[in-house]
C-alpha cells in the first residue's frame, strides 16, 4: 500500500476524455516519476491529486484519506506540498518572509488570528526559518526582494518553502521546466539532496528525461490519459511501448 | 516600547506628538493677520482630522495589505453613525455607549457584508461592495425612515428616554458628552495675537485615534498582517501553503469596517446628527482618495491623505475671487486679472478639480502616494549628501 | 396586460441607456482590458455636447424693435439669433428646435475626438497596471472631467428640450391595436429606444462584418495571438476607445430631453451601468445590451404601486440586489465567456 493510492480514477473534458482509468501506487519513501507526449493527461491527473480537479471516477487517496472534493489548503494541511511549473512566490515579499509564511501555517494550522503579537517576536518560528533558509543557501540573500531572483534561486526558495512545512509528499510539476541546464542540475542536486536527508516522498511530473532518469526510482508512463507501463528506470528505458509511445509522437 | 520595533515606536510617538499639539501646530498665525484665513486649528476641523484619519487608517488595513479596493466603505461609517445616535438617543448622552456600539455594530454589518462580496475578488468585488452600499444608501433615504431619519437625517430630541440619564436639563436638548464634560466644551489660550483652542471632543477623538494608530500598527507588524500581504502577493501560493485565505480576509474586511464604524459613532459624538449622504458612494470615493493620496500600504499615509484632503476641503475652499484680488493686488490691474482668472477655477469652489487632478497625478507618477514622493526626495538629500560625504573624505579608504 | 405593457415600456428608456453605456464599457473592457470608471463622464459630456450647440445656436445679437415698447415705454431691445440672419426666421428657428438631433453629428467627432486623446494619452499607460490603479486613475479623471464641466456650465440641470414636433406622447394601445387611451407613451422616448437600437445594431455590424471589426474580435479573445500576427492591434484598439466613447456620448445627447443634464449625471449611471455590465458578463457585448433591457424594465416594474406596497424600497435597490445574486450564482455573468476574469 504506497502513500498515495490513484484507482480507477478518469476525467473528461466535454467530448475528451483527458484520464481514462488511472492507476497509480506511489510507495512511501520513494522518487516517484510520471513522464509522457504532450496531452498525456500529465497535468489533469496532477490538478485531480491537489484539488483543483474532480475527478468523474475513481478514487484518491493519501494515507488511506481521500483528497476529493478538498480544498487545496485542506490538502496542504494534510502533508501534500506543491511545487509548481512556474516558481509560485510571494514576490512583492522578501525572501525571509516567504519563508516565514508557510513556517506560521505548520504552526498554526489554517488560520489563526494572531494580529497583536509581532512577526519578529515569534522565536521558535523565527529560527526554523533561518535554519531553513541556511539549509537552502538562501539565508544572506534573506533581505532581498524575491521578485529580483534568478529562476534557479525562486526554485529553490519555493522548495524550502514546501520542506519547511514537513509535507510527506513532495509534488513536483516539472521543476526545471524553462531552466538554463546549470539551473537544472542544480535543483536535480537539491532534490538528491532533499531526498537523502529527509524521510519524504517525492511525485514528480517531468519532460526532461535527464531530469526523470537522474532522480526516479520508479517511472509511470502515461500516454493518452491511460498508464503504459510502470517500472524501474533501467526497465523503462529499453521498453518497446514506451518508444513507440514517445517515437511515434515525434517521428509523425 | 508598547511591543513595537523602535521605527515604528518613534513614529507612534511622533504622530501622537503631532495630534496632541495640534491646536498650536495648525495655528500657526495670529487672528487678525490675513494669514489667518490659512488656520485650522478649529475644533470642528481638528475633529474631521483626526475622525477621518481613522477612517482612512481602517481602509488602507484593507486596500493596503490586502489590496481589495472596496468602494462601499461608507456604508460602515453610516450605519456606525445610526447606532450612535440611537445610544444617545435610548441610552445615555454619554459618548462611551455610543462610541462602543457604533463600532460594534458596523462590525456586524461588515460580517454579513463581507461575507458575501469575498467571494469574489477584483473588480468584482469592488463592484459587489458599490452594490451593497448603494443599497444601504437607497433603503436608508427611503424605507427605513422610521430607524435612519431618512433624508432629513436622524438626531437626538428632547422627547428621547435616555434611560440611564437623570432628569433631562431643563428643556434643551443635552449635548453629547464624557461623563459631565460636553464634546463642545473648550478651553481658550490667548498668548498675543494668538488664541488657541483646546476642545473636549478633539481631545477624546485624539486619544481615540492614537489607540486606532497604534493597533494599526500592531496588525501591520503581525503575523496576521503578514498573510494579508502574503494574499496581496500571490493568493494561490498562500492555498498551496495550507491557509485558508477567507477568514483572513474577512476579518480583515471586518476589522477595516470597524474602524469605519468607530469614525461614525466619533462624528455623531461630535455632532449628533447622521444622515444618509454619509453612505453614498461619494462618500466611499473620498475615503478611497485619501488613502491613495497619502500613500496605500504605509503607515502613516492615509493620516497624512485624510488632513490633506480635510484641509483643502474646507481652507482651500473658502478662498473666493475677492480673495484672490487681494493676494495680486500688487501686480498691474491686467495681469492681476489674467492670474486671478487662471487660478480662479482650481480654489474655492472648484477644489474639486484640484483634488482630481493631484489625484490623477498621483496613481500616475507616485504609485506610493505622498509618503513615496517624501522618502524620494528624502533619498536625493542622501544621495547628494553622500556625494558630498565621498567627494571630502577621499583619504577613507573604500569599504 | 395593458399594465404590463407599459411597464415594459417605461423601462426601455433607461434601459436603452444602460445598454449604450454598459456597451461601450465592455467594448473598452474586452479591446483593452481596462476598467473604465470615466465611462459615466463620458455618456455627461455627450449631453453636454448637446447643450454647446443648442447654445451655440442661439447665438444672438440684440436689435431694437421700435414697433413695440417694453413696460418703461422705451423701444423693445429683442434678442435674434444670428442664425435667423443667415438662414431667415423660419429656416432659423426650426434649426434651434432640432438642436437635440442635430447634436448627433456634431458629438459624434468631438466623442471619438475626445476617446482618442485619452486611450492615447492617458489609458495606453495603464495597459500593465493593475485593475485597481486602472479604476482609480479613471476615477480621478472621472472628478476631473465633471468639475470643469460645472466650472462652466453649473451645478443646476440644463434644460435641453425635444423638437416640438415630438414633445407630448401618443397612444401606443391604438397604435398597436390594443384598448384606446391606456398606454399612453411619449413620443421621445420610443425615439430613444430606436435610436438605441440603431446604434447597437451599427456597433455589431461593424464588428461583424468588417475586417477591422474581426480583428478587434478576435483581439478581444486572444490579443497576444493577434498581436504576434504582425496586425497593428494597438491602433485599432485605439479607435474601439473613440468608437466606445461616441456610443456613449451619442447615449447622452439623445438622454438630454429625457433628463435634463447635469454635471455628476454621469457618475450616476456609471455605478448602474458596472452593474449591467457584470450582469450581462463582463467582455460580452450581447451580454451588455441584453443585461441593460433586462434591468431597466425590471427597475420599472419594481417601481409598481403594488410591488413597492409589498416590498417596501424594491424599487431603489432592485438593480443592485439581482447584480449581488448573479455574481453570486453565475459570476460570469449572464452572457460572459470562460476565463475573462473569473474571480
Amino acid at each position: 500500500m504506497g502513500i498515495l493510492e490513484v484507482k480507477g480514477v478518469g476525467k473528461r473534458f466535454g467530448g475528451l476524455q483527458a484520464l481514462g482509468d488511472v492507476n497509480l501506487s506511489v510507495a512511501e519513501n520513494s522518487v516517484h516519476a510520471i513522464i509522457g507526449p504532450n496531452g498525456a493527461g500529465k497535468s489533469t491527473l496532477l490538478n485531480c491529486l491537489i484539488g483543483k480537479l474532480i475527478p468523474d471516477t475513481g478514487s484518491v487517496t493519501f494515507e488511506g484519506q481521500s483528497v476529493l472534493g478538498r480544498t487545496p489548503y485542506e490538502i496542504c494541511q494534510m502533508g501534500i506540498s506543491r511545487v509548481f511549473q512556474t516558481p509560485e512566490i510571494f514576490t512583492d515579499l522578501n525572501v525571509m518572509e516567504n519563508m516565514l509564511i508557510p513556517c506560521f501555517a505548520k504552526r498554526d494550522g489554517a488560520f489563526a488570528m494572531n494580529a497583536i503579537g509581532s512577526v519578529t517576536s515569534q522565536a521558535e518560528v523565527q529560527d526554523k526559518a533561518m535554519q531553513m533558509l541556511e539549509d537552502m543557501n538562501l539565508a544572506d540573500k534573506r533581505h532581498m526582494l524575491t521578485g529580483s531572483m534568478s529562476r534557479g534561486d525562486k526554485r529553490r526558495l519555493e522548495i524550502a518553502m514546501c520542506l519547511s512545512q514537513d509535507p510527506r509528499l513532495l509534488l513536483l510539476d516539472e521543476p526545471t521546466a524553462g531552466m538554463a541546464r546549470a539551473d537544472t542540475n542544480n535543483t536535480i542536486d537539491l532534490l538528491k539532496q532533499i531526498k537523502e536527508e529527509r524521510d519524504i516522498t517525492i511525485a514528480i511530473i517531468e519532460h526532461d528525461m535527464h531530469v526523470v532518469f537522474s532522480l526516479a526510482e520508479r517511472i509511470t508512463v502515461l500516454a493518452q490519459g491511460t498508464p503504459l507501463v510502470e517500472d524501474t528506470p533501467e526497465n523503462i528505458k529499453g521498453h518497446p511501448k514506451v518508444r513507440e509511445a514517445y517515437l511515434g509522437e515525434s517521428v509523425d | 516600547m508598547f511591543g513595537l520595533a523602535k521605527k515604528d515606536a518613534n513614529l507612534l510617538l511622533i504622530v501622537a506628538g503631532l495630534v496632541m499639539l495640534a491646536p498650536f501646530i495648525l495655528n500657526p498665525f495670529p487672528g487678525e493677520s490675513a494669514m489667518a484665513q490659512f488656520n485650522a486649528g478649529y475644533p470642528d476641523l481638528m475633529q474631521r482630522f483626526v475622525i477621518f484619519g481613522i477612517f482612512a487608517i481602517g481602509f488602507n488595513l484593507l486596500f493596503g495589505l490586502t489590496g481589495y479596493l472596496s468602494f462601499g466603505h461608507a456604508a460602515f461609517l453610516g450605519v456606525g453613525s445610526y447606532a450612535g445616535v440611537w445610544m444617545m438617543k435610548l441610552l445615555t448622552i454619554n459618548v462611551i455607549p455610543a462610541i462602543l456600539i457604533s463600532t460594534l455594530v458596523a462590525g456586524i454589518f461588515s460580517i454579513a457584508i463581507g461575507y458575501i462580496s469575498l467571494r469574489r475578488s477584483g473588480i468584482y468585488f469592488s463592484i459587489l461592495t458599490l452594490a451593497f452600499a448603494q443599497m444601504s444608501f437607497a433603503l436608508a433615504a427611503s424605507v427605513l425612515t422610521p430607524i435612519t431619519g431618512g433624508e432629513t437625517g436622524l438626531q437626538t430630541a428632547l422627547s428621547d428616554p435616555r434611560i440611564l440619564d437623570s432628569a433631562s436639563s431643563g428643556g434643551n436638548i443635552p449635548s453629547p458628552a464624557i461623563f459631565g464634560m460636553e464634546m463642545r466644551d473648550s478651553a481658550e489660550l490667548v498668548l498675543g495675537g494668538w488664541t488657541f483652542t483646546f476642545n473636549v471632543g478633539y481631545y477624546l477623538c485624539a486619544v481615540v485615534m492614537i489607540l486606532a494608530f497604534y493597533t494599526a500598527i500592531r496588525i501591520f507588524r503581525s503575523p496576521f498582517g503578514l498573510m494579508l500581504r502574503a494574499i496581496k502577493s500571490n493568493q494561490q501560493r498562500l492555498n498551496y501553503t495550507g491557509l485558508n485565505t477567507r477568514p483572513y480576509m474577512l476579518a480583515c474586511f471586518v476589522i477595516s469596517g470597524m474602524y469605519a464604524g468607530l469614525a461614525g459613532g466619533l462624528m455623531v459624538s461630535m455632532d449628533p446628527l447622521a444622515g444618509a449622504e454619509r453612505m453614498q458612494w461619494t462618500a466611499s470615493g473620498e475615503v478611497v482618495l485619501m488613502t491613495i493620496l497619502g500613500g496605500a500600504g504605509t503607515l502613516i499615509g492615509p493620516v497624512l491623505g485624510a488632513g490633506m484632503i480635510k484641509y483643502f476641503e474646507n481652507i482651500f475652499s473658502k478662498i473666493n475671487e475677492s480673495v484672490l484680488h487681494q493676494w495680486f493686488a500688487f501686480m498691474p490691474d491686467g495681469l492681476e486679472d489674467v492670474i486671478v482668472a487662471m487660478l480662479y477655477p482650481f480654489i474655492g469652489k472648484g477644489w474639486h478639480l484640484t483634488l482630481g487632478i493631484v489625484f490623477m497625478l498621483v496613481v500616475i507618477f507616485l504609485p506610493g502616494g505622498l509618503v513615496e514622493g517624501g522618502q524620494r526626495i528624502g533619498a536625493m538629500f542622501k544621495r547628494k549628501a553622500k556625494a558630498d560625504d565621498k567627494s571630502s573624505a577621499n583619504v577613507e579608504p573604500a569599504e | 396586460m395593458d399594465q404590463f405593457i407599459l411597464q415594459i415600456l417605461n423601462g426601455l428608456d433607461k434601459g436603452s441607456a444602460y445598454a449604450l453605456i454598459a456597451l461601450g464599457l465592455t467594448l473598452i473592457f474586452g479591446t483593452l482590458g481596462v476598467v473604465n470608471f470615466a465611462h459615466g463622464a463620458l455618456f455627461m459630456m455627450g449631453a453636454f455636447c448637446a447643450v454647446t450647440l443648442s447654445r451655440l445656436l442661439t447665438l444672438s445679437h440684440t436689435i431694437v424693435d421700435e414697433t413695440r415698447t417694453d413696460f418703461l415705454g422705451n423701444p423693445l431691445k429683442v434678442e435674434v439669433p444670428y442664425l435667423y440672419d443667415i438662414f431667415g426666421e423660419s429656416l432659423g428657428a426650426s434649426i434651434i428646435d432640432w438642436a437635440v438631433p442635430l447634436s448627433i453629428l456634431f458629438a459624434i467627432p468631438i466623442m471619438i475626438g475626445i476617446g482618442v486623446i485619452m486611450e492615447r494619452g492617458l489609458i495606453k499607460h495603464f495597459y500593465n497596471r493593475p485593475h485597481a490603479d486602472q479604476i482609480l486613475v479613471t476615477f480621478g479623471l472621472a472628478i476631473v472631467v465633471q468639475e470643469i464641466i460645472k466650472y462652466y456650465f453649473g451645478a443646476n440641470q440644463i434644460p435641453t428640450p425635444a423638437p416640438e414636433a415630438f414633445i407630448g406622447s401618443f397612444d401606443f394601445g391604438a397604435v398597436v391595436g390594443i384598448e384606446a387611451n391606456k398606454i399612453i407613451y411619449p413620443y421621445w422616448r420610443i425615439i430613444y429606444f430606436l435610436f438605441a437600437m440603431l446604434v447597437i445594431a451599427g456597433v455589431f455590424a461593424f464588428l461583424q462584418f468588417t475586417t477591422f471589426g474581426m480583428v478587434v474580435r478576435a483581439g478581444m479573445a486572444d490579443r497576444e495571438t493577434v498581436g504576434l500576427l504582425g496586425i497593428n492591434i494597438d491602433r485599432r484598439f485605439t479607435i474601439m476607445f473613440g468608437v466606445a466613447a461616441a456610443v456613449a456620448g451619442l447615449a447622452g445627447v439623445m438622454y438630454t430631453p429625457i433628463n435634463p443634464p447635469n454635471y455628476h449625471m454621469g457618475m450616476d449611471f456609471l455605478v448602474i451601468s458596472f452593474v449591467v455590465v457584470v450582469v450581462g458578463g463582463m467582455g460580452s457585448l450581447p451580454g451588455a445590451v441584453l443585461a441593460g433591457f433586462l434591468l431597466g424594465i425590471l427597475e420599472s416594474f419594481a417601481s409598481l404601486q403594488a410591488v413597492i406596497e409589498a416590498v417596501p424600497g424594491i424599487n431603489q435597490i432592485i438593480i443592485y440586489l439581482v447584480a449581488i445574486l448573479i455574481l453570486l450564482t453565475r459570476p460570469r455573468g449572464l452572457m460572459g465567456r470562460k476565463g475573462v476574469m473569473e474571480d
